[in-house]
């Protein structure tokens, strides 16, 4: 089996006339935390829709678990799992609901047990027969990833999953990552955010005007900058520690 | 390729499940569809009746299959609505990014309609027996009739799925039907289409419309069909075909 589950060489793509890729390489290995980091429009999610096969490259080739996205769309998508940028959970649906339709699209057998089980984990168990409608952002997330397990892919692949959710929401989905990971799953995930790549990749590609302009583990991106100087400065509390201190949660991460 | 084609229909029906609960969750889908048609009869049968009706006999009878082809349209947009619904909230991604069979999804939408419409029908038909419609017609007359408003409900939904797919807002995907409600004023539905003046009547007698109510209101009083039925499915069947087509196509580049 070879190392490397996500290979991507040379990927382009064009909406009319702007230029979204131009050129991007990168791999992934199996069971590592990826993270494509890039401000707004840089091409992340374009990125992943490629990866996901919901869009076809202009140039390019991109494989996952050796099988080329363009070419084996079937193979690829039963090898993966989408938890796109806005919850794709079904609002009218309960909880519940959401987690059986998607294990019966999978055919597995006993959905409802599977259900069950997905709600349990992620503490969902008493909102499971609740609509998502009435279901807050975090919980929302967290069924969305609870959807995304199910079928036990080998990639699974997070579009911003914590953008618009809360501190301590934020604090649940990377608790859930880290989880996913240990139990050897790989997450590809982007992020806008430094510190969320920085909490949680294995290892961090940052993505800027469609290119790749440096990959590595974080300490390898470190030695790109001079040495660090040594300055002595007192350390205030962020106001996201004081938040979370308060509300006692902060145990969480 | 093989093992999806094999779940096609289980696909479908997950599907079909899903939006079904949809429609029964929130009964006002039902409730609009099935309002404006029936406020529509007993207007036309209590207030203006008296005068439109005069030498039609019974004029529930005489206004029915135009009721049902009014509420069809209007039942449609409610697909263009789910369909936009899932496509800008995300779902349809999820859905595509899956092993499942290609236009699953799609189906699910489409046959949704066709069980949601003879729904909204049903109810109508039951409003339109306490006001006095009646038909002797036999079973097998009472088919054709089902058939036809059945082939006609999926030739609109593949236009609704064309409205849904390329809507840029809501409003969009539901606006175009409007005119489609419509269509049944300027057609023999509730006055005979010689009354007309000439440019409104070369219009109305060759709508597509006045064909099909022309051909259930004959099965409905047991009276010849003439060319009016070949007529009612070669546009039921042609505007199938070509919305069907361009519905797929709108569909691939989405999904692409």
């Amino acid at each position: 089996m070879p190392n490397n589950i996500i290979e991507v060489n040379g990927l382009r793509k064009a909406y009319k006339k702007l230029e979204v890729l131009k050129g991007v390489d990168f791999s992934v290995e199996r069971g590592e935390i990826f993270a494509l980091l890039g401000s707004n429009g840089a091409g992340k999610t374009t990125t992943i829709k490629i990866l996901s096969t919901l869009l076809s490259p202009d140039q390019g080739v991109a494989t996952i678990s050796g099988h080329d996205v363009t070419k084996q769309p079937q193979q690829v998508r039963a090898a993966i799992s989408l938890t796109g940028q806005f919850a794709a959970v079904d609002e009218i649906l309960t909880g519940r609901e959401n987690l059986v339709m998607i294990a019966k699209l999978r055919h597995l057998k006993s959905p409802r047990q599977i259900a069950d089980d997905l709600l349990v984990r992620f503490g969902l168990t008493e909102a499971a027969d609740r609509r998502v409608a009435t279901y807050s952002g975090g919980m929302r997330r967290r069924l969305d990833i609870a959807m995304s397990l199910i079928g036990k892919p080998q990639v699974i692949f997070l579009d911003e999953p914590t953008t618009g959710l809360d501190p301590e929401a934020r604090l649940e989905v990377w608790k859930e990552v880290k989880q996913l990971s240990a139990n050897g799953v790989t997450v590809f995930l982007t992020t806008q955010q430094l510190q969320e790549a920085e909490q949680l990749a294995d290892r961090i590609a940052i993505l800027h005007e469609g290119r790749i302009i440096a990959q590595g583990t974080l300490a390898e991106l470190k030695q790109l900058f001079p040495p660090a100087k040594k300055e002595y400065v007192e350390k205030q509390p962020t106001l996201e520690e004081i938040f979370l201190a308060i509300i006692g949660k902060k145990e969480a991460c | 390729m093989e093992a999806t084609r094999n779940y096609f229909f289980s696909d479908v029906g997950v599907m079909l499940g899903r939006s079904m609960r949809h429609i029964f969750r929130s009964m006002d889908t039902i409730i609009t569809v099935t309002l404006t048609p029936i406020a529509m009869m007993l207007l036309f049968v209590y207030v203006f009746g008296g005068a439109l009706g005069a030498g039609t006999g019974n004029y529930v009878n005489y206004m029915m299959p135009g009721i049902w082809l009014m509420a069809i349209a209007s039942g449609i947009a409610y697909t263009s609505y789910r369909l936009f619904v899932d496509v800008r909230g995300g779902v349809f991604e999820r859905f595509h990014s899956m092993p499942i069979s290609g236009s699953a999804a799609l189906w699910g939408h489409v046959f949704t309609s066709l069980v949601s419409n003879a729904i909204s029908l049903l109810v109508i038909i039951l409003v339109a027996l306490l006001m006095g419609f009646r038909s002797s017609a036999g079973m097998l007359n009472w088919l054709a009739v089902a058939g036809i408003l059945a082939l006609f409900t999926l030739s609109l939904t593949w236009v609704a799925v064309i409205a849904g797919l390329k809507a840029q807002s809501v409003d969009g995907a539901g606006a175009f039907a409007y005119p489609l409600i419509f269509l049944p004023f300027i057609s023999s539905a509730f006055v005979p289409t010689d009354s007309m003046p000439a440019a409104v009547r070369v219009f109305a007698e060759n709508q597509p419309v006045t064909a099909i109510v022309d051909t259930i209101r004959a099965l409905l009083s047991e009276q010849p069909v003439g060319s009016d039925i070949w007529i009612a499915l070669a546009w039921c069947l042609g505007i199938l075909v070509v919305a069907y087509f361009f519905a797929m196509r709108a569909y691939r580049r989405r999904a692409a």
